[in-house]
């Protein structure tokens, strides 16, 4: 435990509860250090509060108890976070570059500044070509690939995904798993991944934290320290075999918890 | 497979022709069979004319019918208007405080189950112009649809997007004319098309109420005048000339529909499959 990222992370959330109007204790004194440059994944089944964890830290929502914590107030800008949903969550009636200058637009950044950031962004998840497409005429990884291009195009230091490929083909996701690791590396950001599949968690995450439900909190934690860049070599080695049945034996032991 | 692709291109061309080919051609043959009805029961024009006589009679009668038509078209299209504005506004108020929707929505309700005849002759008895009244009418009925398809569009945005413009910092503004505005634009279309026909209904029927008691000159009220004279050629005429224009109006606005969505929305897109 004693990774120097964590001595002065991005954000910490300390002892975090949230227990919805209607009685749902989504979250019960929640503890997670978020470090810089972590490619961290919440693991955990449907249920566990994955999504509301997300959410608390991009913001939308208070914590009914305990505090989350912005270290470097410089971080802590809403520029600073990228946000992708489990949906592409794409605006239907917008073009791609719409959708992707929609958080500059939103920052009243005129449309003739913002557009070389906008066709950085989708170039990088390469989608050269489809600026002038509606997201109708995209497939479901491509339209992925735009809600992950709008995610980046504010250059956000902590990016926030919540299970951002669940809905897409294997073929399919394997390709976004490698792209969204190859721009994590190259970018310098933080990454927030929430999966319930352990082998997309082993494959892309620095450190897994297992959460277990009703209510929603942290059982468990694994660093993987397999090196990066990792590739189809690394998800057929027997150190990632390893590295799947210890994390599936903890979501497993997580699921059988009794409720704190 | 390699042929399936031309023949349904083929099949589907043959359906859009058939499309327009079909009804025109019952419309035709409903035509000709009624001209031939009236001709060989030698039915006198003061029963029921055929649709010669009844061409003729626009033809003949353009001069009193055509100031008619126009009346009738500017106020049912004022009252689109006035709706138009009214109802987008109100709907946009709505969506910007819910407790001004829960004040006043149930109203809008009121103004809309109540139907528009039995308020007519009160409008026009306490509204000294009866144009202005009969506008009042056709805006009553054109509101409605408007309001509440609007305001529907304006809550039906994804929340998702909702939550994301929040994590951008969006204003209220912003979050209207970027999210909300586009989001309802399915649903106010459909609410003009059916404001379009309502319209109209509600200026011929205040225009009726109205009656000879105003000095109107709408095609409704030619209709009325030309049954007290038993003036039944002109009477279809200014029918027809209704039925046209409501056929213009759905028209219209299907066009507006269509091209405003055309690039988007389900409704408007042809799929391939
Ligand atoms: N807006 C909400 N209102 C009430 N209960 C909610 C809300 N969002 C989530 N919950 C509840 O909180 C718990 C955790 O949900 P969630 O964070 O979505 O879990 P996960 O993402 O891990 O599947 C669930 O029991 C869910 O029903
Ligand atoms: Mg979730």
């Amino acid at each position: 435990m004693a990774d120097p990222r964590l001595a002065r992370p991005l954000v910490r959330l300390d002892k975090v509860d949230k227990r919805f109007a209607s009685g749902v204790l989504a979250l019960a004194g929640l503890d997670l250090a978020i470090g810089q440059h972590e490619f961290l994944t919440l693991l955990g089944p449907s249920g566990c509060g994955k999504s509301t964890a997300l959410r608390l830290i991009a913001g939308l929502g208070d914590p009914t108890g305990g505090r989350i914590e912005w270290p470097d107030p410089e971080a802590h800008t809403r520029r600073d976070i990228g946000f992708v949903f489990q949906e592409p969550t794409l605006m239907p009636w917008a073009t791609v570059f719409d959708n992707v200058y929609l958080p500059l637009r939103l920052q009243r950044v005129g449309r003739k500044q913002a557009e070389r950031d906008v066709t950085a962004a989708i170039a990088m998840v390469g989608l050269e070509g489809f600026a002038r497409a509606y997201p109708r005429e995209l497939s479901g990884g491509m339209k992925m690939r735009v809600s992950i291009a709008r995610a980046l195009v504010t250059r956000p230091r902590l990016l926030l995904m919540d299970e951002p490929f669940a809905a897409l083909d294997e073929i399919t996701r394997f390709k976004l798993n490698n792209d969204v690791m190859e721009l994590w590396r190259s970018q310098s950001w933080t990454v927030v991944f929430v999966t319930h599949s352990v082998f997309e968690s082993v494959y892309l995450s620095s450190r897994i934290v297992v959460m277990a439900p009703r209510p929603g909190r942290i059982v468990a934690e694994h660093r993987i320290d397999a090196a990066y860049p990792r590739d189809e070599e690394f998800r057929t080695s027997t150190v990632y075999n390893e590295y799947c049945r210890t994390i599936s034996r903890s979501l497993a032991r997580a699921m059988q918890e009794q409720p704190a | 497979m390699s042929d399936a692709a031309p023949s349904r291109e083929r099949s589907e061309r043959m359906l859009r022709i058939a499309r327009v080919v079909l009804p025109s051609a019952i419309a035709l043959a409903s035509l000709v069979a009624w001209e031939a009805v009236v001709r060989v029961n030698a039915i006198p024009h003061y029963i029921l004319p055929g649709p010669l006589m009844i061409a003729k009679t626009l033809w003949t009668d353009w001069g009193t019918l055509q100031p008619a038509l126009l009346v009738t078209l500017r106020i049912t299209f004022l009252a689109l208007a006035v709706a138009v504005v009214g109802g987008f506004a109100l709907a946009v108020l709505f969506a910007q405080s819910e407790w001004i929707e829960l004040s006043f929505f149930p109203y809008a309700v009121i103004l809309q189950v109540t139907p528009i005849i039995a308020i007519a002759p009160l409008i026009l008895i306490y509204v000294d112009n009866t144009h202005v009244a009969i506008l009042i009418c056709a805006w009553i009925v054109a509101f409605f649809p408007i309001l509440s398809n609007t305001t529907l569009g304006l809550h039906s945005a994804d929340h998702n997007l909702v939550n994301l413009f929040q994590l951008y910092g969006a204003s209220r503004w912003q979050v209207l004319r970027y999210l909300r505005i586009p989001a309802a634009m399915p649903y106010f279309l459909g609410g003009l098309r059916i404001a379009g026909g309502l319209s109209l209904i509600g200026s011929v029927v205040a225009e009726f109420a109205a009656g000879t008691a105003g000095q109107g000159s709408g095609l409704a009220f030619r209709i009325l005048e030309s049954g007290y004279r038993l003036n039944i050629p002109r009477m279809f005429a200014a029918l027809a000339l209704i039925s046209f224009t409501g056929i213009l109006i759905f028209v219209l606005f299907t066009a507006i529909s269509h091209l405003a969505l055309r690039r988007w929305h389900e409704s408007a897109v042809k799929r391939e499959n």
